[in-house]
């Protein structure tokens, strides 16, 4: 990575609106105008390209501890600085898992050490993510790590008292329960999205209302005790109608959908190709209509990746066998460029709020989701919305390949990325 | 035809016809003195079975052996499937070995599906049934017994089923069985109503070219054909029915509703029967239960099936007699 110095992006589009340069100096924006002289900054020439605040991902899984061979803390910064992101938020299902104090700042200063960008980790909400008996919560918050959101994602915290005293025991540091909603019961043997295509191909039906129920549940329970509630992933129609009717009742609830729930659904199942297997499952045309007129109108909050790397082996076998999950950093602007963007339901403010604001509000990452404007970190993404490529897996910076974009043609790149001043990606390479 | 069938969908009409036609021709080697052609001789197949199943793979073996094809039989249990071998392996392994055929069976949905498009192989695959998928052959050999009861054996030749009522009864939602039968069913023209309770339907089932009902005493009347599936007990603990005995009272076919069937109406059973739970032994030892004459047709549509896929260019009856006069 490049010392941090003064750096001038001459010509952006900041947010998408006005033309402006940027000048850096340090870790710091000291001026954003017009016609600002480069004097002895390096130059990026940034016509026709869009600035947008560095982007955050509440939801990113690194793998390190224990499976090193799908991702490091390493490979995993530097793909999320490759799609523009400045800060991510590591999920806690990790092996060891993420329950304790020494975990969470083992990976905090991993991240610190790499400095591709800020890791956050996620602490489990549970110990070993077994939904019985809560972690020490409040131990990872006081740590080095200051851990602020709270997940057993992967696994749903199905127990109702179990999740209440979550959400009332956060309260009293600010933190956030994240939840995997995912009726277990509902979903025994489950494989894909249940519906016409799993009954046709004989795999084992996610039922909608195995998220659904879930949800409706937890945002009653913030409610109750007054407190304030994630929802990992929304995958359904009737997840989006429940998160609605809570934020209308002024329930504390905010909420996330991946990219690829903005974009593939279960018909791509029908390939049994396992790089369409996650968890949720890609679910109906109608669910994925539903999903985006819900991040346009504020109902969905975020993007978040949901960023799962697989080694090749754990996909390249029949459906039931593989893993569930695929990687995102390195796509996910793409994805929203093209499902959000281009169709007209979101503009590029839209994009700096749902992918940089608030989720850095949601998590509390301090320096992070700033506006572009003087005095603040110099936490910024910087893109050319009119890239057209195809995606290619040979050239991530992810350790994995699992993507389900390989070979389809994705607008918009992400050509530099900068860390507090330090650009961590330039003209495309990682710095 | 295609190169592989894994789906009773990849089956047009006329592919299937073709191969209930040429069923026909492989039972009369069955009545030979000499069971056999040497149409496949210097093939390989493989019988590939990670999921017991005896009697699909003894049928597979036999018209395998009838068409004097090298039969390899390789079971997952006690292989280096059980060390952890993936399919993958499994299948570049076979591929090694030259194979030219590889029937799979799989509890995996899907799997043989994989086999075939993933370019692991180059081999011809056929599905002999995975997970709650598909299971073609069995659908064909289905097929071939209803033409022959329903159209007639010389009469059936060149024909569908066309009219004619097919109720299946029973675990539609884990049977195999059943989607291959709808759809095969179907291509042939006939009308299929699916007789289940509604926990053992699957959701999407409103969208299957098929007709659907809870109600098995008033489609009997109605039916040419009965098929029976058969109810695996371990479902009673997932609570897709209270008990056994109202399973049977709601669903199972005894001597007075066969009684309600038509008199030229058959009884089917892809077998193994559990007699006094969804059929009683009165029903399955009748004349009217074809479960025996099933497993017989299932090595001559098999025979078909391998022969119309390695390569049968010219009609098998041609080839057959050709064969006798030498």
């Amino acid at each position: 990575m490049s010392e941090p110095n003064k750096t001038l992006i001459r010509g952006a589009k900041v947010l998408g609106g006005e033309v402006r340069d940027v000048l850096i100096d340090g870790e710091t924006v000291v001026e954003v105008g017009t016609g600002i002289e480069a004097g002895g900054a390096s130059v990026v020439e940034a016509a026709g390209r869009i600035l947008l605040p560095g982007l955050v991902d509440l939801h990113t899984h690194l793998r390190e501890p224990g499976r090193e061979d799908s991702e490091t803390v390493l490979t995993g910064t530097r793909a999320a600085a490759s799609g523009g992101y400045t800060a991510v938020f590591a999920m806690a299902n990790t092996f060891p898992v993420a329950d304790t104090a020494g975990v969470v700042e083992q990976v905090w200063r991993l991240g610190r050490e790499h400095g591709y960008c800020d890791v956050r980790p996620i602490g489990a909400v549970t110990v070993g993510l077994e939904g019985r008996k809560l972690a020490e919560l409040g131990a990872m918050h006081d740590s080095a790590a200051a851990v602020t959101v709270f997940s057993d994602d992967g696994r749903c915290v199905d127990d109702a008292v179990i999740m209440r005293r979550a959400l009332e025991y956060v309260k009293a540091f600010g933190g956030v329960v994240a939840q995997h909603a995912q009726e277990p019961r509902l979903t025994e043997g489950a494989q894909m999205n249940e519906g016409v295509v799993s009954a046709e191909l004989g795999l084992g039906g996610w039922p909608a209302v195995a998220e659904e129920s879930i949800i409706a549940r937890d945002v009653l329970l913030a409610e109750h005790v007054g407190s304030r509630v994630h929802i990992c992933h929304l995958s359904t129609a009737g997840s989006v109608a429940i998160v609605r009717w809570a934020k209308s009742r002024g329930i504390d609830v905010t909420a996330e959908v991946t990219p690829h729930h903005l974009l593939l659904t279960d018909e791509l199942v029908r390939t049994y190709d396992p790089v369409y297997k996650v968890n949720p499952p890609l679910r109906t045309e109608r669910d994925v209509t539903a999903l985006r007129e819900a991040l346009a109108d504020g109902t969905i909050d975020i993007v978040a990746t949901d960023h799962a790397p697989h080694p090749h082996e754990d996909k390249d076998c029949e459906w039931a066998a593989a893993a569930m999950g695929m990687v995102g950093l390195e796509t996910a602007l793409s994805v929203v460029q093209h499902t959000m963007v281009d169709t007209g339901l979101l503009t590029w403010e839209g994009v700096a709020d749902r992918m940089s604001f608030a989720p850095a509000r949601i998590g509390r990452a301090e320096g992070h989701g700033r506006p572009v404007s003087a005095g603040e970190p110099a936490n910024l993404t910087l893109l050319d919305p009119a890239y057209r490529g195809t995606v290619d897996p040979a050239g991530f910076a992810s350790r994995s390949r699992n993507t389900p974009y390989e070979g389809r043609e994705l607008p918009g790149r992400v050509t530099h990325t900068f860390l507090r001043g330090r650009a961590t990606l330039m003209d495309g390479k990682l710095a | 035809m295609k190169r592989h069938l894994i789906s009773a969908a990849d089956l047009t009409r006329d592919d299937a016809v073709l191969i209930l036609d040429t069923a026909e021709e492989m039972a009369r080697v069955a009545d030979r003195p000499i069971k056999k052609l040497p149409t496949l001789r210097g093939r390989t197949v493989v019988n590939l079975f990670f999921e017991d199943s005896t009697r699909t793979r003894i049928s597979f073996e036999a018209a395998e052996k009838r068409l004097s094809a090298d039969v390899i039989n390789f079971a997952a249990k006690g292989s280096s499937v059980s060390k952890g071998e993936s399919l993958k392996d499994t299948a570049q392994t076979l591929e090694a070995m030259g194979v030219d055929a590889v029937v799979i069976r799989h509890g995996a949905s899907g799997a043989p599906y994989r086999l075939a498009t993933s370019g692991w192989i180059d081999a011809a695959v056929v599905n002999a049934g995975d997970g709650t998928h598909q299971h073609p052959t069995q659908s064909l050999l289905d097929a071939f017994t209803m033409r022959r009861r329903l159209v007639g054996r010389d009469a059936g030749l060149g024909r569908d089923l066309a009219g004619r009522r097919i109720t299946i009864v029973g675990d539609i939602l884990h049977s195999r069985v059943a989607r291959s039968n709808v759809q095969l069913l179907h291509t042939l023209g006939a009308e299929v109503t699916l007789v289940a309770p509604p926990t053992l339907l699957p959701v999407g089932v409103g969208h299957w070219p098929c007709a659907v009902s809870y109600d098995l005493d008033a489609v009997l009347p109605k039916s040419d054909a009965v098929m029976m599936l058969r109810v695996q007990r371990e479902r009673m603990n997932a609570a897709f029915f209270p008990t056994e005995r109202e399973y049977s009272r709601r669903y199972g076919l005894d001597g007075d509703r066969m009684a309600k069937m038509p008199e030229h109406a058959i009884v089917m059973h892809p077998g193994p029967m559990v007699r006094g739970m969804e059929i009683t032994a009165e029903v399955a030892d009748s004349d009217r239960c074809t479960a025996v004459e099933q497993v017989a047709g299932g090595v001559h549509t098999r025979m078909a099936v391998l022969y119309l896929l390695l390569g049968g260019n010219e009609p098998a009856v041609t080839h057959a007699r050709t064969e006798e006069t030498k």
